[in-house]
């Protein structure tokens, strides 16, 4: 619990010797932990008089919010969109996994699958916090079945579905219900989009484009409906023209509402986006870029056949397609690996790489006051890095979850 | 004049053929020019009647250093511990960043320790938050106590936004008393010549109390607001004339040629409540810690004569002590009264 009376009795636990990522800055500062939450040390000095229960040397390691992945169908040879018997075990093995790729919070993703699965599975995937069990689940991203024919990409083309009269209804129906959305991608040129997007977005449920054929006045159109986010940018939809630049050119549109910023999903895995490309989205919109892994079942556990929704895939090194095609499959690049390269391929600073895979999410989820950051009051998720961006260690509400071997002691 | 000159080379050649860490010589300012030059021989670690010593460095990170290393030396030397803690009066603003920072290096290279150490503020601001970037509060955690091993209930800094803020400023009078009164007041010079916030015009046996800012003080400030003169506080809570003079010692450092024609005022006119820090002149130990800059507008003649004592003001800081080696040195020092 983090109460306030009990919270204030809770051992204070100081990380020295270490840089802390806060206000967009690697900052030569200690990082104050109580009660599960950033501490702020100032007031525990002047306020409260106390001084630290137990000091952590972090050996000089950069401190930064944990990762937050917002677009992941499962991994570790379990597929979130298999309605099998136990949803909850295969959930909960996959967020303990990917501590050690410094995640502390995901979504959970569903591909287009048939009602059935959609009935079975969404239930048992509710949101939780995280802790020494796994990274917290946040809520559920349903990326379709509401989407383009054209575009599916690896979404099996039998359970494709248009919105049907009432709309609305007829989405509900086909999930079974809302309760643990927290995502939905859909295609904005479906008929009957703009009454969805307002009720998902009336009911905060954040709504992301993709998988379709829009051109851009027509996303731009959905982004004033209430649409927030571009899932896996330049993938599944028209590519950039320089008279429709389409969903991409959302990211210089002028045409948005006053005060909103768009958010757009990243796959830098270095195969499902060219670098260069990579580099123009984030020198348009650099605020905007959310680092997605994207990742399937294969996710962690090298070559050969899996499976993915409704259908097999195959894996060779870090590339996963469609078995028997040259269809990419989604990534099973882990996060860290995503920041590395990102990283390495926009030459940006630290700071933005470590911020678009933290505080972006946070933001787009409109979390960003507890989650993604390491100001005072937020949640203490955190990950512990070397100066090349390698997970040390990863902690939840402050406490120790996963740790590197050599770390060990 | 040669007179007294011929005396001095004599006393300082003398000076240097005696034990270096138990003598120093002192030299009473009030004397010159042209009238009897009081000298006293003096220990150096034991309380130092009727002394005032301009400390001259060359820039600013000697005059910090030198500052610290004082600091340092009479900390350790006072030997404070659970039943007897060493009170330190202390200042904010640009000019104490330097001394700060060595003294949490002492403290990080384990030649220092804050542990029974009392600290008192000299002012804060009226009717900023306690956590506001600017307030004095957020200077002294950044700047030094959040770097060193301090325990926050022995530190003290007046509340700007207390209820009563009278009463705030009788409390802090009475923390000081029950302290034991403060060893070592260290503070700063306004480019207006005050001492804390004793702006031009304030008594010179002033106590703790609320002041507003003169014009000078509020235009030197504005840097920290932006430059926006509408967000620089009006009034503060300070500690009197009175106060810091009750102090057993006081330093006062003064570097920047922006401040040379204050330290004038302080030094080579008379005592004068419009610049309050001519106070100290009538202070029985005081030590003014300055870089070139801020001697601009001294006369070449003190200048000289404080810098020809560098020699031996330089004994106080030299050999530095440290809690490390405290016992080795103590029992070296009786044993090699040489140390070159």
């Amino acid at each position: 619990m983090r109460g306030g009376q009990v919270a204030a009795r809770a051992p204070v636990i100081q990380f020295t010797n270490c840089r802390i990522l806060r206000g967009g800055a690697l900052l030569r500062e200690d990082l104050w932990v109580r009660g599960g939450r950033i501490l702020d040390p100032e007031k525990l000095f002047f306020e409260e008089r106390r001084v630290a229960d137990e000091q952590r040397d972090c050996g000089g390691c950069i401190l930064a919010p944990g990762f937050i992945d917002v677009q992941i169908n499962g991994g570790f040879g379990v597929d979130f969109s298999q309605a099998s018997e136990d949803v909850g075990s295969g959930v909960a093995l996959v967020a303990r996994r990917i501590l050690s790729h410094g995640v502390t919070s995901f979504c959970p993703t569903l591909v287009t699958s048939p009602l059935e699965v959609y009935h079975k599975v969404l239930p048992q995937i509710p949101v939780k916090s995280g802790g020494p069990h796994g990274a917290g689940v946040l809520g559920v991203h349903l990326e379709g079945p509401f989407i383009s024919r054209e575009k599916r990409g690896a979404h099996p083309e039998a359970h494709l579905r248009s919105f049907e009269a009432d709309a609305f209804q007829d989405m509900l129906a086909t999930y079974g219900g809302l309760d643990n959305v927290r995502i939905v991608t859909l295609a904005p040129e479906l008929g009957h989009s703009h009454e969805v997007i307002r009720e998902l977005t009336a009911l905060g449920i954040c709504v992301s484009l993709g998988h379709s054929v829009a051109d851009l006045g027509t996303a731009e159109e959905a982004v004033q409906s209430g649409a927030t986010f571009i899932t896996h940018l330049f993938n599944a939809m028209l590519p950039f023209h320089h008279r429709d630049p389409g969903i991409v050119g959302l990211l210089t549109s002028d045409r948005l509402p006053a005060g909103r910023r768009i958010f757009y999903g990243m796959i830098a895995d270095g195969i499902h986006t060219n670098p260069a490309a990579l580099r123009i989205a984030h020198r348009a919109h650099p605020k905007g870029l959310v680092l997605v892994t994207d990742a399937v079942p294969a996710l962690g556990l090298g070559n050969g056949r899996h499976t993915l929704g409704q259908q097999e895939v195959e894996v060779d090194g870090l590339t996963a397609y469609v078995a028997g095609t040259n269809t990419l499959s989604g990534s099973i690049a882990p996060m860290d690996t995503c920041v590395r390269h990102f990283l390495q391929a926009t030459g940006c600073s630290v700071e933005s790489a470590l911020e678009a895979a933290s505080l972006h999410p946070a933001q787009l989820l409109g979390l960003e006051k507890c989650k993604g950051t390491l100001d005072f009051g937020a949640d203490a998720d955190f990950v512990v890095l070397d100066d090349s961006l390698h997970v040390r260690a990863t902690y939840i509400s402050g406490e120790l979850v996963w740790q590197a071997e050599e770390a060990r002691p | 004049m040669t007179h007294i000159s011929s005396s001095l080379q004599e006393l300082r050649q003398r000076e240097h053929t005696l034990p270096p860490h138990s003598l120093a010589v002192q030299e009473n300012l009030s004397s010159l020019p042209g009238g009897e030059c009081g000298v006293e021989l003096q220990r150096a670690d034991t309380v130092v009647k009727d002394t005032m010593k301009l400390i001259i460095l060359d820039n600013y990170s000697q005059a910090s250093e030198w500052a610290a290393k004082y600091i340092r030396n009479r900390i350790i030397q006072f030997n404070p511990g659970p039943d007897k803690y060493f009170t330190l009066g202390l200042p904010t603003g640009s000019t104490p960043l330097g001394c700060y920072k060595k003294l949490i290096e002492y403290y990080k290279n384990g030649d220092l320790s804050f542990k029974y150490v009392k600290t008192f503020n000299m002012d804060e601001y009226v009717g900023l938050p306690r956590d506001h970037p600017e307030s004095y509060h957020s200077f002294m955690w950044n700047n030094f106590f959040k770097h060193i091993d301090i325990q926050p209930e022995n530190t003290h800094i007046l509340d700007g936004t207390a209820a009563d803020l009278q009463a705030e400023c009788d409390a802090f009078e009475e923390k000081i008393k029950a302290a034991g009164g403060t060893e070592l007041f260290v503070g700063g010079i306004g480019p207006d010549g005050h001492i804390a916030f004793n702006e031009p015009g304030s008594s010179l046996v002033s106590r703790t109390r609320v002041k507003t800012l003169a014009m000078d003080t509020i235009l030197a400030n504005a840097r920290f607001f932006d430059g926006d003169l509408a967000k620089v506080p009006t009034m503060a809570l300070t500690v009197g004339v009175g106060t810091v003079m009750d102090a057993r010692e006081v330093m006062i450092l003064i570097t920047g040629a922006h401040k040379a024609f204050a330290l004038y005022k302080a030094i080579e006119e008379g005592v004068n409540h419009m610049w309050t820090v001519s106070a100290f002149q009538q202070h029985p130990r005081t030590v003014f810690v300055c870089d070139e800059d801020a001697t601009l507008e001294l006369k070449v003649k003190t200048v000289k004569y404080f810098k020809g004592l560098m020699l031996v003001h330089n004994k106080l800081v030299d050999p530095l002590y440290s809690i490390k080696e405290k016992e080795i040195e103590k029992s070296q020092s009786s044993k090699k009264p040489y140390s070159d």
